[in-house]
């Protein structure tokens, strides 16, 4: 006789809150007047998003393997993850609710008669509120999945939306669909091997619970070359999604031809989700293997970071740049993986943390910086914008800098602590290396500060936008959590540290 | 409240103050300015006045908690070392902002931010020396990187932003590997029971030799860069020829400090096994920097440059001291420090002037000043006379000091630096010769000589260098038992004076 699953509801609330409030979406979608959809589909998406990062600090103590018939596990870590990207979200959100970056209909062609009476009609689309959230969704259930299915369902409902969003960019739409589908495709590749070497762990384990795993690795016997070709299968699908080298191909294209504001949520929320996930897979499936798999991961771990931080340096567009900043960043995170120990843990989600809110305001300034064509991506031709607008110069160099880990920035603590860890592990090499490729890196965050601040303006009608409310209010926030995150992470980091847990 | 803590605060204030001051205003910023630096500089005597030389160790010292995780705390105190350079910083300030009142002027941004981001430097650079926490020390040491760019980059002249990003990315890069050192000996101190960053606990930590030695290139390599040494110095003459004389004041003569000071304070204290592995190694790069900065700076054209390579030889000669590892050497270098900090204001102080009188760098477009202003010439040659450390000017005296000290360790080494003395004196003579003196050059007849403002500003600085010449004590004071106190620490004694030899 079959006995029905017992849920616990309260620990699995917050996933809840936000699919509902993506049906709301849909339904506003379906129903509410043109003029009233997108007056209505950023406070849905913003309320639920708060009420769903309520939950989770009120859950945030209360642990469980079976919350789901031991398919997720509640614990510190995946707390932590889970609220990031809420919180992630709730800014990018901010930067995605400038309209006229998206499509007024997906379905209309480019240039065709039916776009131009869409826009002139002011039948402006909205699923776009909607699908982030189902993604939101996907990349929480990712983080805290315990078994190899369930993992996958997260990848799937996080990626599919991404998929769509990522082509329905107004401005230079064939780039934008043309990225889509290559993001689509290379997603369908690393997909099917996620699901390759998960059937191989389970033929090595009989289970597809990352306990099991565990405790099969442990056990004398077992078909190691299975184990092991699920392993190197499970990584390739994982390092894909966190675009490390020589996984990363797909990265600059997908960064470049998304509407910027997606792009700021995908490269934010999507690496936390997928770290999340690495962490859970490797510190709890694999952690009785490290001497198998910690020499690969510190291998790519060290290309990434050289490779990325190196390739950006002949980029000329800003969305490529930040695109190849974003792949060291993997490669740094990577750092934190391979540590394998409490420090480890707690460093990796606050580097999450620090370089998330810096990315979503470093694309939110991209968004900004316009000719009558739409958003100019040439970095030259940013020359002198610091005379223009200086506070958004400013602001976009505080990114960079947090990006560069200089002290007093969010991202030199984050560097700092995951090096540490690092060290600590006995890992000395990494460490050198990853000092190695910031020096590199820093090179082209330097290299923008001097073209806005010390190159004299061309004579060019790149302008920056008066920002919006929901934009300035978006790169504040970006803005003093990189600043109180570098000179006072006391609060922050203990808070991290005291959730530096995950169940076995 | 404490006193180190309030010195580091008050130029932070006058930035405050400065931030609410409308733009157009630049007279009331310039004041607010100096009142903020004549300010500091008050309270950093009183400072120096109640510091008690006999005591020894850090005093003044305040802890607090900054980011637990880390065991890192805001955490200062002053030692003779630290007390001497603090001195150095505030009353340079005051002179170069008197000394340099119409230089902001002409910067791509408001006289305004220009005096902001000196204010700024101030601060950093005393927190920079009163820093006994290597975190706190590191972060400082990397953030005063900022002001310093964008001084170069918004206020020089040439090829102002090049300069400026040399600048940076040489000294990113050396602070990128001190991080990894920094690193590396909290964890050290974490595997021998609590991580700390306190420099004091650090010094009694066991390192292996091995370890010792990398850590040390860490950080060494980082000084060797700012201080700057052979082969690191590349970017200094490039950053002096661009930046304002007063910029040029604060780069060369305090914040290039922060690279010997550092060698001190970190290098010799927390790893004595590395550093008496690497020291000949480093004297001989150091006798390098000493000969090659004065035969570049024989044939150097541009005045900045020149004054830079001068630098160069000069710094060689403050490592030299460091490393020869004798009393003497390190007092004699400490107190270097100080002396071509004020020798290098006179110089840049007199030649700004100059340049900005002529419009010109190039020594060639001088000559025969001396008819037309003889004030200005006369500072200008006794600056040079400092510079090639004429007896009875203070900078003799240290130099003095670093030749004894490394003449009783390494008599080879002592005698090949005493060359960098003769060709002092020839880089010093020919350039007087070629800019002040023969006849008036074209372009020259309508220079005014030294306002009475200008007076004011380089007179404090000529009488220090002859008081110091005749009477060097009270620094000494200040800086010997420091120097008793870290050769006691490192278990490393003078040599024996070989008598009758």
């Amino acid at each position: 006789m079959l006995t029905t699953p017992v849920l616990d509801y309260n620990l699995l609330a917050p996933i809840l809150i936000i699919l509902g409030g993506a049906l709301v979406g849909v339904l506003v979608e379906a129903f509410a007047g043109k003029s009233d959809r997108v007056r209505i589909q950023l406070p849905v998406a913003l309320i639920s998003i708060v009420i769903a990062f309520a939950w989770i600090v009120k859950i945030h103590n209360l642990y469980s393997a079976t919350a789901a018939v031991g398919s997720v596990s509640i614990d510190g870590a995946g707390i932590v993850i889970q609220g990031t990207v809420l919180a992630l979200t709730f800014v990018a959100l901010l930067f995605i609710a400038q309209d006229d970056h998206f499509v007024s209909q997906a379905s209309a062609l480019p240039g065709s008669e039916e776009e131009a009476i869409a826009i002139s009609t002011g039948s402006q689309m909205t699923e776009v509120y909607p699908l982030v959230l189902f993604a939101l969704s996907g990349m929480m259930l990712f983080p805290i999945a315990h078994d190899l299915i369930t993992l996958f369902v997260g990848l799937e409902v996080l990626s599919l939306p991404l998929y769509i969003i990522t082509g329905l960019a107004r401005r230079r739409r064939i780039l934008s669909q043309e990225a889509a589908l290559k993001y689509f495709l290379l997603g369908a590749y690393s997909s099917a091997f996620f699901i390759f070497g998960a059937a191989f762990l389970y033929g090595f384990s009989g289970s597809l619970s990352l306990t099991a795993i565990h405790e099969a690795t442990l056990a004398p016997g077992g078909s190691h070359i299975f184990l092991l070709l699920g392993v190197i299968f499970l990584t390739v699908g994982l390092l894909f999604k966190v675009g490390a080298v020589p996984f990363h191909a797909w990265t600059p294209d997908v960064y470049q031809g998304a509407p910027t504001a997606i792009t700021g949520f995908m490269a934010a929320c999507t690496k936390v989700a997928a770290f999340g996930a690495l962490i859970r897979i490797y510190y709890v499936g694999f952690s009785a293997l490290q001497s198998d798999w910690k020499p690969i991961l510190t291998t790519i771990s060290m290309i990434t970071m050289v490779g990325g931080s190196i390739a950006a340096i002949a980029q000329r567009d800003v969305k490529r740049t930040l695109a190849y900043s974003s792949i060291t960043h993997a490669g740094f995170l990577l750092v934190g993986v391979v540590a394998l120990n409490r420090a480890g843990l707690s460093a990796l989600m606050f580097y999450l943390v620090a370089y998330g809110f810096a990315t979503l305001g470093a694309f939110g300034v991209v968004s900004l910086v316009q000719d009558s064509t739409g958003e100019v991506g040439d970095i030259r031709r940013w020359a002198g914008l610091a005379r223009k607008s200086p506070w958004i110069a400013t602001a976009f160099v505080l990114f960079l800098l947090s990006f560069g880990g200089i002290p007093l920035t969010a991202g030199f603590i984050a560097k700092f602590s995951i090096f540490t860890a690092a060290y600590a592990s006995g890992n000395i090499a990494i460490v050198i290396v990853g000092v190695i490729s910031s020096v590199i890196a820093l090179f082209f965050y330097l290299r923008v500060v001097l073209t806005l601040f010390f190159q004299e303006p061309t004579s060019d009608v790149v302008t920056v936008a008066a920002p919006p409310l929901m934009v300035k209010v978006g790169l504040s926030i970006a803005c003093v959590i990189t600043v109180v995150l570098g000179i006072y992470p006391d609060a922050i980091f203990n808070f991290v540290q005291s959730l530096s847990n995950l169940l076995l | 409240m404490n006193i180190v803590t309030l010195t580091i605060l008050a130029p932070l204030l006058g930035t405050l103050v400065l931030a609410a001051v409308p733009q157009a205003n630049s007279r009331l910023v310039k004041i607010i300015t100096l009142a903020t630096s004549l300010f500091t500089a008050a309270i950093s005597i009183a400072m120096a006045l109640k510091y008690q030389p006999a005591k020894g160790g850090f005093q003044f010292v305040e802890s607090h908690s900054w980011f637990k995780a880390f065991s890192i705390n805001y955490a200062i105190g002053i030692d003779g070392l630290a007390l001497v350079l603090i001195l150095l910083t505030t009353l340079l300030v005051p002179i170069v902002v008197v000394g340099g009142w119409n230089e902001s002027e002409n910067g791509r941004w408001s006289v305004k931010t220009f005096y902001m981001l000196i204010l700024v430097l101030e601060t950093s650079l005393i927190a920079v020396f009163a820093a006994t926490d290597v975190f706190l020390f590191y972060v400082i040491f990397e953030a005063m990187l900022i002001p310093v760019y964008f001084l170069i980059g918004g206020f020089g002249r040439g090829e102002r932003a090049a300069a400026a990003l040399k600048f940076l990315i040489y000294s990113l890069f050396g602070g990128l590997l001190m991080l990894a050192a920094v690193i590396g000996i909290f964890v050290v101190s974490l595997r021998q029971g609590a991580g700390t960053f306190d420099v004091t606990a650090l010094s009694h930590l066991k390192i292996s030799h091995q370890t010792q030695n990398w850590l040390f290139l860490g950080f060494f390599i980082a000084f060797a860069i700012k201080a700057p040494l052979f082969p690191f110095h590349t970017w200094l003459p490039g950053a002096a020829k661009s930046a304002t004389p007063g910029t040029s004041i604060l780069v060369l003569g305090v914040l290039d400090k922060v690279g010997t000071y550092g060698m001190i304070r970190f290098c010799l204290l927390l790893f004595p096994d590395a550093t008496r592995t690497f020291a000949p190694y480093i004297i001989a790069l150091s006798l390098i920097s000493i000969i090659y900065g004065a035969i570049l700076a024989i044939g150097q054209k541009d005045l900045n440059s020149l004054i830079a390579f001068t630098s160069i030889s000069h710094f060689g000669f403050i490592v030299l001291g460091i490393f020869s590892l004798t009393s003497q050497g390190i007092s004699g270098a400490t107190l270097y420090m100080v002396n071509h900090g004020v020798s290098t204001a006179a110089l840049f102080l007199a030649g700004g002037w100059m340049i900005a009188r002529r419009q010109s760098t190039q020594v060639d477009d001088f000559g025969g000043v001396q008819r037309i202003t003889p004030v200005m010439a006369w500072c200008f040659f006794i600056a040079g006379l400092s510079a090639l450390a004429l007896p009875g000017l203070s900078t003799f005296v240290s130099e003095f000091l670093v030749l004894i000290g490394t003449f009783t360790r390494y008599p080879v080494a002592g005698t090949i630096a005493t060359l960098g003395i003769i060709l002092a004196a020839l880089y010093i003579l020919y350039l007087v010769q070629r800019a002040l003196q023969g006849p008036v050059k074209e372009g020259n007849e309508d220079m005014h000589d030294l306002t009475l403002r200008e007076k004011i500003a380089i007179a404090p600085v000529i009488a220090a260098l002859i008081f110091f010449g005749f009477y060097p004590k009270p620094m000494l004071n200040d800086i010997n038992p420091m120097t008793t106190n870290l050769m006691s620490h490192i278990s490393i004694a003078d040599p024996t004076p070989l008598a009758g030899k």
